[in-house]
């Protein structure tokens, strides 16, 4: 086990560094920075210039990106278009867009789970074919009419929610941008749980369950439900990533001042270091939710061993 | 034995000398797509205490149907149990509560499965999946279980079951994952088990020491068996009744030994006959011709009559009775006296 996440961990290092390259390739493919800066005006060439080497943007593309991941791995991040270091903005937005990620997450996995085990059972019933029905619905509308729409009638409309996060954003507010948020992902959860369980419920260990006189919540959680979350587990894991990333959308809507806000703003300001900084940090996280998401799998089901 | 060999089945009195196990005219079938598949079609049989009923067909003749029907586990819908009575020390099952009936299952009825690996959970501990007997249904702590657990596997001869307990069942050999279902099976000392074809996916060797153990372990109790089987070979030794079946009827009941003497149906006469024997080496191995009955299109008559080299016209309209050949013994051949005289 020792071992293996060892290993796990040292082919993280090539992701790690070819994911960040392509992002800092991109982001100077976006235009000069040092012009954006100017906004409508030409700068002037030899403060242009000084401002370059100051940045280090004198240098070629290689040169800039190590210089860039030395910087990064002493903690400075460099400064946002605003002045601020970009390690000031992670430390107000991160902790925003967790808290959003997590509310989705939460309700992504409850009600994706619920749903699925509900369609499952009941298998080509009236409730398997209203999951089925619901689920391919909210796969097929994006995000931001989800978004927009919930927002209107929950929000503006009817006032079951607030239709904007508050500064700080308290839980209590992010309840609807996390259910916009999570609505694509819990339609992808429900399904394939739907599917997994089922397959199981016609397994022999089912039937043997059954058959030792166990409860009948007993035999759907214990022996069920356990073997039919393998493959969903594996899903949730990977979309904690897509959670935090798919915010971007979901900030906008909401007003949320968290990790998409401050990469959008980043973007329309032709920041790189807001840009890659955040990213980077959203590669790790990504990374790492993954590597938990193959140790988890080892724990779920006793047949894999890792060496 | 009873007096209930006939198809009629007259009811016996629940009295103190009553069957532990009495299944009356019971009829199951499936609803499919394609119409009403009659898996059960009013079989009868008993099991006393401390007796061991072999039941033995082919695939799809409705001998494990008729088991999961007893053990309350058929897949309702598509089964459906249109008639019949399964009275367990007395009372009718069918007539019980759910909840009622999940009490009895594995407390009072046991069932061991054919596919040990396949039924037992793969993502648990063989120590916890047996242990949980003992949870649910005496409310014992999880170390309590364990201890018991550990006892379990070393009365169905588990070397080292200290070390195994927590070992996966992947973790086990065939053989030792069949006398964990045993085990499962034996944890609250039913009154009954069923044996669902218990030795069907082990090798020969470990066939006979699985068969040994079971009819062991029963010989030190009064429990009954039914031992489903479609293997003649297996049942000899530990079986003191045969219920043969064909497409959810029986077509013979019979104590062991005279069976094996002397069948009283052609069905039987060609299953015996098509068991491998040293002394006819080199010779062809008989079998019987044609394929079981579609259970979608059981044949009008005798479902036995496309196969049977006795049949007559009366066979291919008439469903024969069970005769009453003996005692305890019945035919459900129109011909019986003609196939026990040759």
């Amino acid at each position: 086990m020792g071992r293996y996440v060892i290993r796990r961990l040292l082919q993280m290092v090539p992701v790690f560094i070819g994911t960040t390259f392509l992002i800092f390739v991109m982001v100077y493919a976006l235009g000069d920075p040092v012009a954006a800066m100017f906004g409508d005006r030409a700068p002037d060439p030899a403060t242009a210039a000084q401002i370059r080497h100051a940045m280090y943007l004198d240098h070629s593309l290689p040169a800039q990106y190590v210089h860039y991941m030395k910087q990064i791995f002493t903690g400075n991040f460099g400064t946002a278009a605003t002045g601020q270091p970009v390690t000031e903005l992670m430390g107000s937005a991160f902790p925003v867009t967790i808290r959003l990620t997590l509310v989705a997450f939460a309700i992504e996995a409850v009600a994706g789970i619920g749903l699925g085990l509900l369609a499952g059972m009941r298998r080509g019933r009236f409730a398997d074919t209203g999951v089925l029905a619901f689920t391919l619905l909210v796969v097929a509308v994006p995000t931001f009419v989800t978004g927009y729409v919930l927002q209107y009638f929950l929000g503006v409309k009817w006032h079951v929610a607030n239709p904007a996060v508050a500064e700080g954003a308290p839980i209590g507010d992010l309840i609807l941008p996390g259910l916009v948020l999570a609505a694509v992902s819990l339609a992808y959860v429900a399904r394939l749980t739907r599917t997994s369980v089922a397959e199981n419920a016609r397994a022999d260990y089912v039937r043997t369950a059954v058959a030792k006189g166990l409860p009948k919540r007993r035999v759907v959680t214990v022996h069920l439900l356990r073997n039919s979350l393998i493959p969903v587990v594996t899903f949730l894991g990977t979309d904690i990533g897509g959670l935090m990333a798919g915010a971007v959308v979901t900030e906008r809507i909401f007003n949320i001042h968290g990790v998409g806000y401050q990469l959008y703003q980043g973007i329309l300001r032709q920041n790189p270091p807001t840009v890659v900084g955040f990213v980077t940090i959203l590669v790790i996280i990504f990374l790492a939710a993954n590597l938990l998401v193959d140790l988890l799998y080892a724990v779920l089901d006793p047949r894999i061993r890792y060496a | 034995m009873t007096a209930t060999d006939t198809m009629a089945g007259a009811p016996a009195p629940a009295t103190a000398t009553a069957p532990l196990l009495e299944v009356r005219d019971l009829h199951v079938e499936f609803h499919t797509r394609d119409g009403v598949a009659r898996a059960v079609n009013g079989v009868n049989y008993s099991v006393n205490a401390g007796e061991t009923l072999a039941v033995l067909g082919e695939s799809g003749s409705g001998k494990s149907v008729t088991a999961q029907a007893i053990m309350g586990i058929l897949d309702m819908p598509p089964g459906r149990i249109p008639q019949g009575e399964i009275l367990f020390q007395g009372q009718d099952m069918l007539k019980m509560s759910a909840e009622a009936r999940r009490k009895i299952r594995g407390r009072k009825i046991a069932m061991i499965f054919q596919d040990a690996l396949s039924s037992l959970n793969p993502v648990l501990s063989v120590g916890y999946q047996l242990g949980e007997m003992f949870r649910v249904h005496q409310g014992l702590s999880r170390k309590a279980a364990k201890a018991r657990s550990i006892e379990l596997m070393d009365r169905v001869r588990i070397p080292g079951a200290r070390a195994r307990v927590n070992d996966y069942p992947h973790q086990f050999s065939g053989g030792m994952r069949q006398r964990i279902m045993i085990a499962m099976a034996l944890a609250l000392e039913p009154d009954l088990i069923i044996a669902d074809e218990p030795t069907t996916a082990l090798d020969v060797t470990v066939q006979a020491q699985v068969m040994d153990l079971l009819a062991e372990l029963q010989r030190e109790s009064t429990m009954g068996l039914i031992l489903i089987t479609h293997d003649l070979g297996v049942v000899a030794d530990v079986a003191d009744k045969i219920a043969v079946m064909y497409a959810g009827r029986i077509v013979e009941n019979a104590p062991v030994h005279e069976i094996y003497r002397q069948p009283a149906h052609p069905y039987t006469k060609g299953l015996l006959q098509s068991i491998p024997r040293v002394d006819r080496k080199g010779q062809e191995l008989y079998a019987i011709k044609g394929l079981p009955p579609n259970l979608l299109h059981v044949p009008a008559g005798c479902a036995f009559n496309p196969r049977c080299p006795m049949a007559q016209d009366v066979c291919r309209t008439d469903v024969p009775p069970l005769h009453t050949v003996g005692a305890g013994r019945g035919s459900a051949c129109h011909f019986w006296k003609e196939t026990l005289g040759d």
